[in-house]
């Protein structure tokens, strides 16, 4: 079992901004969470990689607690692909996805043959071949944000965490770098926690849903049990519609204005 | 791919060779320049000869000779020189880990502290320990000063690089002001004190090229193991973290060691402006971000332009100017065409 999280509580200054919560996270599923903003959910992401603490309750990460971890045997287990992707200096593209190697590579080593045929095809499948010579100061927001997304998945780690990693994609490479999450979900048995803002993409993605407000972990299940017009009038406060849509082959929402 | 891999390794070995046949280049040909003039393969003999204890490396030679290369000039060149690179690799950590292309050791108030230090003890005449206590009270001066600011700047959860820049100039601020107080009252040192804040390597001995070697050579042995830490820490905190660094120790350690580095430059030669704002600039045009090849290239250019502008301060020009009015007079003007340039071509410094 990757995650545990159990009673976890945590306080920014005085403020709860994660509030007594309990799951666990499995092996070989893609997991969406969703919830309305400042509802807690980066922060959660945060605990889960370990950049901040519980304030109570606990994290187990493999039957271990996730704090008994070194960083760098953490990095070798999760990546992330945070919100903001600002990079302050000129970096070229390949560069940066090398980054994403280092937690394998020794500190004075230089990269194998092995890092890189790995940082290659990873930007093929990324789709960012064609500016990986260029300074990624230089590229747009989405076109770096896809450079994240490369950068994380060179880690090859077991469990990866979206973090609005498609906020700033268009829908084709929105698409296509879901895609290659579940597809490491599927034939690779990794594990991928997403939080997201879009319900549709949650729902054609997710396996499984997790609604988060307040801090609070409101219901989880599978996205066909639990995503219905309650759940998100309950955490949302809007007057929606969930159906299942053949030429998706997935549950959709639709809004009332 | 692996074929630029390996031309970009073998072009920093390239750069950093280069770099340091022109170092020991100027080394020796600024040993020599001066009011008495010293050919440059004596200079070599007269260094050979002290260093391996061979007399006859000496015969030949007008007994002055030795004196004035060994004595004289080469602690100066020396002190300049290191005081150049520890400038400079303190300025591209200081970039790095503030992610702002334009601080430098200078930046968090370091420099104030030391000018506000060696105000004090200039004024008071504290004779404590000799010509020691000017340097010595402007290093805590700076130590003081970096303590206050990192105290200023952190708050429950560590310190951002804004809190810090903003802690640095307040701070700098007040002591300025305070120097200026300290100046009004000087009466007849006055003239001893702002000679001091210009900068100078007049008159430097054997022993602070040991004090600030053994400083930067630290310093640079930590820059160094952790710069492949740097490089992700300019993806921002979380990514850096996700990726296996501590960035809070990472950061507080870089921090104080690239502050002791500047304080004790600056305890040794006066305040020396734009080395380590202009020099990791240059460099990065040369070498790319990547600090593994950056801090060490940076090193040998800070060393090789500081000492450039010493010789020519002190045997080109026919009166000496101080270093740091020298250092900023070309520096800044030339800074701002860099700054214009890559503007220009949207690269972001």
């Amino acid at each position: 079992m990757p995650f545990e999280l159990d009673g976890l509580t945590f306080f920014y200054e005085d403020k709860k901004v994660i509030d007594d919560f309990s799951i666990n996270f499995e092996a070989s599923k893609f997991y969406g969470i969703v919830g309305p903003n400042g509802s807690g959910k980066t922060t959660l992401v945060d605990l889960l990689v370990n950049h901040r603490q519980p304030t109570e309750g606990r994290i187990n990460y493999r039957g271990k607690r996730l704090s008994a971890y070194s960083k760098s045997e953490l990095s070798r287990q999760i990546a992330l692909v945070p919100q903001n992707f600002y990079i302050n200096f000129p970096f070229t593209v390949k560069e940066i996805v090398m980054m994403g190697r280092y937690p394998h590579i020794a500190r004075f080593a230089a990269p194998s043959d092995e890092d890189w045929k790995i940082v290659d095809a990873v930007m093929e499948k990324s789709k960012i071949v064609e500016f990986a010579d260029r300074y990624v100061t230089e590229l747009s927001g989405g076109e770096r944000q896809r450079v994240v997304f490369a950068r994380a998945l060179a880690q090859n780690t077991p469990v990866l965490i979206l973090d609005e990693a498609t906020s700033n994609l268009d829908i084709n490479y929105t698409i296509s770098l879901l895609n290659i999450a579940a597809a490491g979900v599927r034939d690779a048995g990794k594990t991928v926690i997403a939080v997201m803002q879009d319900i549709n993409l949650a729902a054609a993605y997710c396996d499984y849903l997790v609604f988060i407000a307040s801090g609070r972990l409101v219901i989880h299940g599978p996205a066909g049990k639990i995503l219905n017009s309650e759940t998100l009038r309950s955490v949302f406060e809007v007057e929606a519609k969930v159906y299942f849509e053949d030429y998706s082959n997935c549950l959709q929402v639709v809004f009332r204005r | 791919m692996r074929g630029l891999k390996k031309k970009l390794k073998e072009a920093t070995l390239l750069q950093l060779g280069l770099l340091a046949a022109l170092m020991a280049g100027v080394i020796i040909v600024s040993t020599g320049m001066g009011y008495i003039k010293v050919p440059a393969a004596a200079v070599v003999k007269v260094i050979l000869g002290r260093l391996t204890g061979q007399a006859h490396f000496l015969a030949g030679f007008d007994s002055i000779i030795p004196t004035v290369v060994m004595d004289v000039r080469l602690p100066r060149i020396l002190s300049a020189a290191i005081v150049g690179g520890g400038l400079a690799v303190s300025g591209v950590v200081f970039q790095g880990i503030l992610l702002n292309p334009l601080a430098d050791p200078y930046t968090l108030g370091v420099s104030a502290g030391a000018a506000f230090g060696a105000s004090l003890a200039i004024l008071l005449n504290i004779g404590l320990l000799g010509m020691y206590s000017v340097p010595l009270f402007a290093f805590l001066g700076a130590t003081a000063t970096l303590v206050f600011v990192i105290y200023l700047s952190s708050s429950g959860g560590g310190i951002t690089s804004n809190n810090l820049i903003l802690s640095g100039i307040i701070v700098a601020a007040i002591l300025s002001a305070g120097i200026s107080f300290l100046k009004y009252v000087a009466d007849e040192q006055v003239s001893v004190i702002i000679f001091w804040l210009m900068g100078s390597f007049g008159s430097k001995t054997w022993s602070d090229v040991g004090l600030t070697l053994l400083f930067v050579g630290l310093g640079l042995a930590v820059f160094i193991f952790f710069a492949r830490d740097m490089n992700l820490m300019s993806l921002g905190d979380r990514t850096a973290s996700s990726l296996g660094v501590n960035t809070r120790r990472v950061t507080m350690i870089l921090l104080v060691t690239a502050s002791l580095v500047g304080a004790v430059c600056v305890s040794v030669s006066g305040i020396i402006g734009f080395v380590g704002l202009l020099v990791p600039h240059m460099m990065r045009l040369l070498t790319g971000p990547d600090n593994q090849r950056l801090v060490p290239v940076s090193l040998l250019a800070g060393a090789i332009l500081l000492l450039a502008a010493d010789t020519i301060t002190r045997a080109v020009l026919p009166s000496e100017i101080p270093i740091g009015v020298l250092t900023a007079l070309i520096g800044g003007p030339f800074f701002c065409y860099l700054f214009r340039r890559q503007h220009k071509a949207r690269k972001i410094l």
